[in-house]
């Protein structure tokens, strides 16, 4: 058995530890919750690490899951053994070859995340929807609950799948599991050796396709034989379940750990049994051994082989005993009898009995529920409810448990108090920022612990929806015996805030148990903290007697060369506090793991993080508690007051963290939620603001132009609004000479901006006595807070000016124009998110927007709340996300619709012309609608219109009633990344661009995949380090404006803000005034990148004048009058791209990393920069003939002699 | 004609030796300079802060964003190594030795004692023949004084030293109360020769702007006037090699720096104005010049006219600053 090795690692690299080390070529596609799967794959493909039989895996990453799935069949036909990684959506894309692969009998396991299925929403986390649907391909599917089954399982498939020759599905729950740090025994290259037969292998090598052996495979074949062929497998099926088994009693020989197909645990004489897969039949496992002690006659069954479904071991695993059962299904069949566990365990029950399997003789008593979608908490609570509702007379049936169901009551109640949690479990909570490196030194504290002592050790973080300021809960528990507790952490003996801010906003002390410890990281004092507590926290302090203690670990971080991040110095709190480790020893691990970390980042790294243990010691006070609570600040509502119903009945509770708390009964039925949500949500990120200085502004309207979270606004207004105005508030007469006369002011929204800086690096107006000044200038928030919130309170009262009022041509009028979309959750300094708001600007009050999965779907509409919103007359956006890869199609599905209703209209219109008076129907009908004062028109002849629609009766007015407002032209937005524009939804987007309908298609190209974490696109650029490209990108960036161009009657520009911020106010507002299609690449600065955002705008100007990034517009209308569609905005490349790249650390990396291929690289990008300046340069100086090449056609069809 | 010098304990053919800058970058031109005539080629600079700021910068921007987002654990791959040190630097060293055979200076460019100090020691084992240490500080605390300015120049010096064993020659600024007296401070504490002077870099306003912008200036022949000075002062006096930098464009400035006393004359503007193949024109400038002028050797020349044993040793102080102020007419009449 060798020695056991234990080391705490996540459930994706446990799985993928195994995965790689078993097979030869890996094709992935990046998702949530599986993509570090692939990652971890391909990093180590790039350290040329071997699998166990030498050699190093081929790892490929493809353009979507449909084309992950084709390259594994392929390869499997080839005679590789290949694997894959995905989730939810990502399998769904796979099915067609999976039925494929099963059809042909295939060795392989396909390791699954198992995610949420969108359905009314989409979900990262954790239910069974996505495997559930692949339950008709053929594939066997295995389930694990826990790290260590995930690991075990995954070289379990593997060798089960090669004798069996049924492919496996194994999966594990998405975060839960995927994501959970747990200490486990860990599998050496000879136990894998061991279990996997080399006969067996070469087995599946010889049905390889070969020219050798040359066969063909994949016919077509008709009614006579299809039905039979399909009938050969059942053999294999019939065997497989047995073949695991076998497999399973092999590892356990190997490795000491025994598994079974449907493993029992419970009491011998079980009267209640529970049966569930995955990680939920751990904390069921927990629930039963905490009920036997109470002596309580229950058991679990766990469901690990769930298809083949072995009814013989299923009913050999049931004891006699059993007279109820409760079947629990993590996912949701809407329609069905019963969801999918539950009617194959009925089924299984009845044709057991029948068949005299097993000891049970009666039919128990069955029931049914679902739990956990979407990685809803399933806690011993949870468990216990179901237990509970068995004993019940008539159990409920269809049930579900852990929400409360008061529309169709089909929830059990239960028991929030009941816990199973020993008391010799250390349970920790941690709330801390991303950016502060929480998350990072828990990861490291578990470690320290699981590695270094006899405990088990678990960690399971909980992370933020939103990008800026993104909140991190840490749930850690340490324990003497091996931990199934697969839920959050309600009774912490210790919390910790590494945010002070976060005292506001989070009840982080709810969940401590009576004479816990909590440490505060805090700007004050240990004599002054105390009065610097919201009274809520002095009650949870005085009232469940918790010792207290205060770092100021901002201090030490600054003091030790850190900045902001604390992560070391909270982390040396925790143990200096904990006891859990002796302090000294704490102390020399954690110094032994930074030395481990940061190595080979480089002595200087190590040597401040060490300084930073020791200084954080001496920094740390236990606060006497005193007996009385003093404070007068109280935390804050999530909202305020004046907020809509809705959003405080609903949007509220989720913003405070209780959306667990809201009923069925609260929820839209369709996953329809009202816009205009997000200035509801204050969120009080920045610890610096931009402040106004009017003196020096020459109102040029550049700041409110890059804000990426519309937080600085501007208004032009008569000066009779100022009557009531604060003191503090800011205004002067406008410069614009067509607006004479009026007031013009510059107001920042102090609690919803982030502190990005870009307005203030944008602004190009210095104060001449003082030019480090500029008209805008950062300066710290709190003592800016309250005034600046008044302020910007009255500037909202001011109207907006009317927009036939604004040129929209010029930057510095149309940024008076209001954004439709405001305070999203993107990052602070998002490059995306400007381009987005300027097209709320310029359009949103008709606007429609099918929006690509991706970052822009999650800041755009991730709940509790939407940046999306209305003007003062209730318009603006509509929006919606279909999918990752079907955006265009699904925009290009809005735009056939619009147009529809719009014909309807028309048609209705003229057909009641006498009714409505022709004068009208004409106006309405000719009115082409091409600025802002002429909408404005059309806005008002359909208000006459359906004023005259109201007084006449017929059913053809009450059907143009409906539809009028199509009459007014709508834009419709198509809006993504470069992941799916380039790579997953090119092809939909081709045909979008071909079908010559009238789309605005908007590339937020920030030329890598952003969301799931920086893996590359067809669109990352030359020599540029990402994901799967970890040796710098050898290939050129994809020229998708190019592609586009070639069809000829498609708009295209590619623009950059931070370049030419005028080009790309021209290029939206040609590409919406164009009736066709149009493509806008907008270069979009991005985290990913690896630069501080505030420099953004720099970057995407050295980006232009390096020739990086081409500024051009191809307009088809150029062409009808003889023109050359196509104008390069940009000039030569002036200077060299080295300047550029050096500047984003994706690029200079790979100088750090392999010096002589960054200069290869390098070099051809410099190269190529040049070669496609000139090439864009010569197709735009091209002369086109007059009649747009007919005279070139003409000579063409000329037959030469 | 006997045109060979020693500087710091190398055998050079001529005096001619290529100072620090963006040429000595490519190997191909290390080859070119050997090539023109150079008898030694000082590296272009490895910098201190290059070295400390490369690797704040890539651990801030790797980990900055670590553990924030459920879909984004991290957003760059964890390579296995960094070459977060001056591997590259090493690298072109070691490269430069194996395609020349005239002598290779490395040179390391710092303000502060600190852990880059180490690779000096990884310079001298890259294959390096000796070292010049370029100490580049600008004080502008109005509180630290002058002796804490000079201290900080020794730490350094004594920290390089006790890195390595290949001779070092420190690379100053004319900026000290009495640099005569820093100049043999800095020997005791170790220097084998002394560089004078390293040009500080001058920023310039962009008015248009109202910004500061970075700008190089090449140095001008007038240039050569303050190490020539230095030089003949401190010649004779201090147990270290000189070496003159700056100004140093035709054949006459070579001949006048080793007149004062350098053993060494660095080229470098002059150079990068008309490329590495002037080295050439130099020489031949210097052979020119010594056939005419009878001389028999470089040696014979050197310190001629240093303060020690020139005609008139006050020329290099204030007197002789009196009478040519006073000598001075203009060309017009006031």
């Amino acid at each position: 058995m060798g020695k056991r090795i234990y080391k705490t690692i996540d459930g994706n690299e446990a799985v993928a530890t195994v995965a790689f080390k078993t097979n030869e070529v890996i094709a992935i596609y990046p998702i949530t919750p599986s993509s570090p799967m692939g990652e971890l794959s391909d990093a180590w493909a790039a350290a040329r690490k071997p699998n166990i039989w030498g050699t190093i895996p081929t790892v490929i990453e493809m353009q979507s899951e449909g084309g992950a799935s084709g390259a594994v069949h392929g390869s499997l036909q080839g005679g590789a053994l290949t694997t894959t990684f995905t989730s939810s959506q990502g399998l769904l894309l796979m099915i067609p070859n999976m039925y494929k692969i099963a059809g042909e009998l295939t060795s392989t396991v396909f390791h699954v995340a198992a995610r949420t299925v969108a359905t009314h929403a989409l979900s990262i986390f954790c239910d069974h929807s996505d495997v559930m649907a692949t339950r008709q391909t053929g594939f066997a599917l295995l389930a694990s609950a826990s790290v260590q089954e995930a690991m075990d399982f995954a070289l379990i498939a593997q060798a089960a799948t090669l004798e069996a020759r049924v492919p496996f599905l194994h999966f594990f729950d998405g975060f839960r599991t995927s994501h959970e740090v747990s200490k486990i025994e860990v599998l050496t290259d000879d136990q894998m050796r061991a279990m996997l037969n080399e006969e067996l292998i070469m087995e599946h090598r010889m049905r390889a396709l070969s020219p050798d052996h040359p066969v063909l495979r994949g016919s077509a074949q008709n009614p006579d034989v299809f039905f039979q062929a399909r009938e050969t497998i059942n053999p294999y099926y019939a065997a497989c379940p047995d073949i695991t088994q076998k497999a399973m009693d092999k590892f356990a020989e190997i490795t000491g750990r025994r598994y079974r197909l449907f493993e029992y645990f419970g009491a011998p004489d079980a009267e209640r049994v529970v049966i569930l897969m995955a990680s939920g039949a751990e904390t069921a496992h927990e629930t039963v051994e905490h009920l036997l002690n109470a002596g309580e006659k229950v058991g679990v069954l766990k469901v690990r082989l769930y298809r083949p479904f072995s009814t013989k071991h299923f009913m050999e695993a049931l004891p006699a005993t059993v007279k109820s059962i409760a079947v629990l299904d993590r996912t949701k069949e809407p329609g069905s009898v019963g969801e999918p566990l539950y009617l194959d365990v009925v089924n299984a029950l009845r044709e057991g009995l029948e068949a005299g399997l097993g000891e049970l003789k009666d039919m128990p008593t069955v029931v049914g529920g679902r739990y956990g979608l979407s990685s809803k908490e399933f806690t011993p609570a949870m468990v216990k409810a179901v237990f509970d509702n068995l004993n019940q007379e008539t159990p409920k049936n269809h049930f579900t448990v852990g929400i409360f169901d008061d529309v169709t009551k089909t929830s059990l109640e239960f028991d929030p108090e009941f816990s199973t949690e020993a008391d010799d479990v250390y349970r920790a909570l941690f709330y801390g920022l991303g950016s502060d490196g929480t998350v990072s030194a828990n990861k490291n504290s578990i470690k320290i612990i699981g590695e270094n002592t006899d405990f088990w050790a678990q960690g399971y973080f909980v992370y933020d929806s939103k990008k800026a300021g993104a909140v991190t809960v840490s749930h850690l528990r340490f324990g003497p015996r091996r931990i199934r507790s697969t839920y959050l952490i309600s009774r912490a003996n210790f919390v910790a805030c590494h945010q002070p801010s976060f005292l506001e906003r989070f009840d982080m002390l709810e969940h401590i148990v009576e004479g816990g410890t909590f440490l505060l990281n805090s700007p004050y004092d240990p004599d002054d903290v105390w009065d610097h507590l919201p009274r809520e926290f002095q009650e949870h302090i005085i009232n469940k007697k918790l010792k207290f203690y205060v770092i100021n670990a901002f201090k030490v971080a600054r003091e030790s060369g850190m900045g902001g991040r604390i992560n070391t110095v909270m982390q040396v709190c925790f143990f200096a506090i904990s006891g859990i480790l002796p302090r000294e020893e704490a102390i020399a691990q954690i110094k032994q793991a930074i030395r481990d970390t940061y190595g080979r980042k480089g002595e200087e790294i190590v040597q401040m993080n060490l300084q930073a243990v020791d200084r954080a010691l001496s920094h740390l006070h236990e606060v006497k508690v005193p007996s009385q609570i003093t404070s007068k600040i109280h935390m804050r509502p999530p909202v305020p007051d004046q907020a809509p119903e809705f959003v405080k009945d609903v949007t509220a509770m989720m913003i405070a963290g209780k959306g667990d708390d809201l009923p069925v009964s609260k929820m839209p039925v369709d996953g329809t939620f009202p816009t205009g949500t997000a200035q509801w949500e204050k969120r009080n990120l920045a610890l610096e603001i931009p402040v106004w200085d009017p003196d020096i502004c020459i109102q040029c309207g550049k700041c409110a132009m890059v804000c990426p979270h519309a937080t600085i606004r501007i208004k032009v207004y008569d000066e009779t609004y100022l009557e009531n105005a604060p003191a503090t508030f800011k205004a002067v007469d406008v410069r614009d000479k067509e607006w004479k006369g009026m007031k013009y002011t510059i107001q920042v929204a102090p609690e919803d901006c982030t502190g990005c800086a870009l307005c203030v690096e944008v602004c190009p107006a210095r104060n001449k006595q003082e030019p480090r000044l500029k008209a805008l200038n950062m300066e710290p928030q709190p003592p800016l807070r309250e005034q600046e919130a008044e302020n910007w309170d009255f500037f909202l009262s001011i109207p907006e000016l009317d927009r036939r009022q604004i040129k929209n041509g010029t930057i510095r009028q149309q940024q008076v124009q209001q954004p439709l979309f405001e305070f999203s959750g993107a990052c602070s300094g998002c490059g995306e998110t400007p381009y987005v708001k300027l097209m709320s600007q310029l359009f949103g009050d008709r606007a429609i927007v099918a929006n690509a999965t991706g970052c822009s779907s999650i800041y755009g509409g991730n709940l509790p709340t939407t940046p999306w919103t209305v003007n003062q007359d209730g318009l603006g956006p509509a929006w919606s996300n279909s999918l990752f890869e079907d955006n265009a199609e699904f925009g290009l599905g809005i735009r056939l619709a619009v147009n529809k209703q719009k014909e309807v209209a028309e048609y209705l219109l003229k057909k009641l012309s006498t009714d409505i008076g022709q004068e009208l129907v004409e106006r309405i009908l000719t009115n082409e609608q091409l600025d802002e004062p002429s909408i404005f028109e059309q806005r008002q002849y359909v208000a006459k219109l359906k004023k005259k629609l109201e007084t006449l009766k017929s059913d053809d007015a009450r059907r143009l009633m409906q539809l009028a407002d199509y009459l007014v032209r709508k834009s419709v937005w198509i809006i993504g990344g470069d992941g799916w524009a380039y790579d997953i939804g090119f092809g939909g987007l081709d045909h979008v661009l071909a079908s010559g309908h009238d789309v605005n298609i908007l590339v937020l190209d920030t030329e890598v995949y952003s969301n799931t974490g920086g893996q590359t696109s067809k669109a990352t650029p030359l020599g540029a380090i990402a994901k799967f490209s970890a040796g710098g990108k050898p290939t050129p960036k994809k020229d998708l404006g190019l592609i586009a161009m070639s069809y000829g009657n498609v708009y295209v520009a590619a623009v950059a803000m931070g370049a030419k911020d005028e080009h790309t106010l021209k290029a939206f507002l040609e590409a919406e005034a164009y009736r066709g299609p149009s493509l806008i690449l907008a270069y979009s600065h991005c985290i990913a990148h690896g630069y501080n955002l505030r420099y953004g705008l720099q970057n995407q100007k050295l980006a232009v004048d390096s020739g990086q990034w081409l500024l051009y517009r191809y307009h088809p209308e150029r062409a009808r009058t003889g023109e050359n569609p196509l104008i390069l905005d940009s000039r030569a490349p002036k200077i060299p791209i080295e300047e550029y790249l050096m500047k984003e650390t994706r690029f200079k990396m790979l100088t750090k990393i392999n010096p002589d291929e960054a200069k290869k690289l390098f070099s051809m990008a410099q190269e190529n920069v040049i070669k496609r300046y000139n090439y864009y340069k010569y197709l735009a100086s091209l002369k086109l003939e007059e009649g747009n090449g007919k005279l070139e056609r003409k000579k063409l069809m000329t037959p030469t002699k | 004609m006997d045109l060979s010098t020693t500087y710091l304990g190398l055998k050079l053919r001529t005096p001619l030796v290529v100072s620090a800058s963006p040429l000595s970058e490519e190997t191909e031109n290390i080859k070119r300079m050997e090539d023109a005539g150079a008898s030694a080629v000082v590296m272009h600079s490895l910098f201190e802060e290059q070295i400390r700021h490369d690797k704040l910068e890539l651990a801030h921007h790797t980990t900055y964003t670590k553990d924030s987002f459920a879909e984004a654990l991290d957003f760059f791959p964890e390579p296995e190594e960094f070459n977060v040190g001056p591997e590259e630097y090493l690298e072109h060293i070691r490269k430069a030795k194996e395609s020349v055979n005239i002598p290779v200076i490395g040179s390391l460019n710092g303000a502060t004692v600190g852990g880059w100090v180490e690779y000096a020691k990884l310079i001298q084992e890259a294959g390096a023949d000796a070292l010049e240490l370029n100490i580049y500080f600008i004080p502008t605390n109005l509180d630290m004084l002058g002796a804490e300015v000079e201290q900080k120049y020794l730490e350094i010096l004594k920290a390089v030293k006790t890195e390595v064993n290949i001779p070092v020659a420190v690379k100053l600024s004319p900026f000290f109360s009495n640099l005569a007296n820093m100049a043999k401070q800095l020997v005791q504490a170790g220097a084998n020769g002394l560089v004078l002077f390293n040009r500080f870099y001058q920023p310039d306003l962009d008015v248009e702007e109202l910004e500061i912008k970075p700008s190089i200036l090449l140095s001008t022949p007038q240039a050569l006037r303050l190490p020539m000075r230095w030089i003949a002062i401190l010649y004779g006096r201090i147990q270290a090699d000189l070496a003159a930098s700056g100004g140093i464009h035709k054949a006459t400035d070579v001949i006048k720096m080793l007149m004062v006393g350098a053993k060494a004359t660095l080229l470098c503007s002059v150079l990068l104005r008309y490329g590495i193949d002037y080295i050439r024109v130099i020489e031949e400038g210097v052979v020119q010049w010594m056939a005419e002028h009878e001389y028999e050797s470089v040696e014979q020349m050197q310190g001629s006219m240093s303060q020690l044993k020139c005609p008139d040793p006050s020329a290099f102080e204030r007197a002789q600053y009196m009478r040519a102020l006073q000598s001075y007419k203009p060309a017009h009449e006031l």
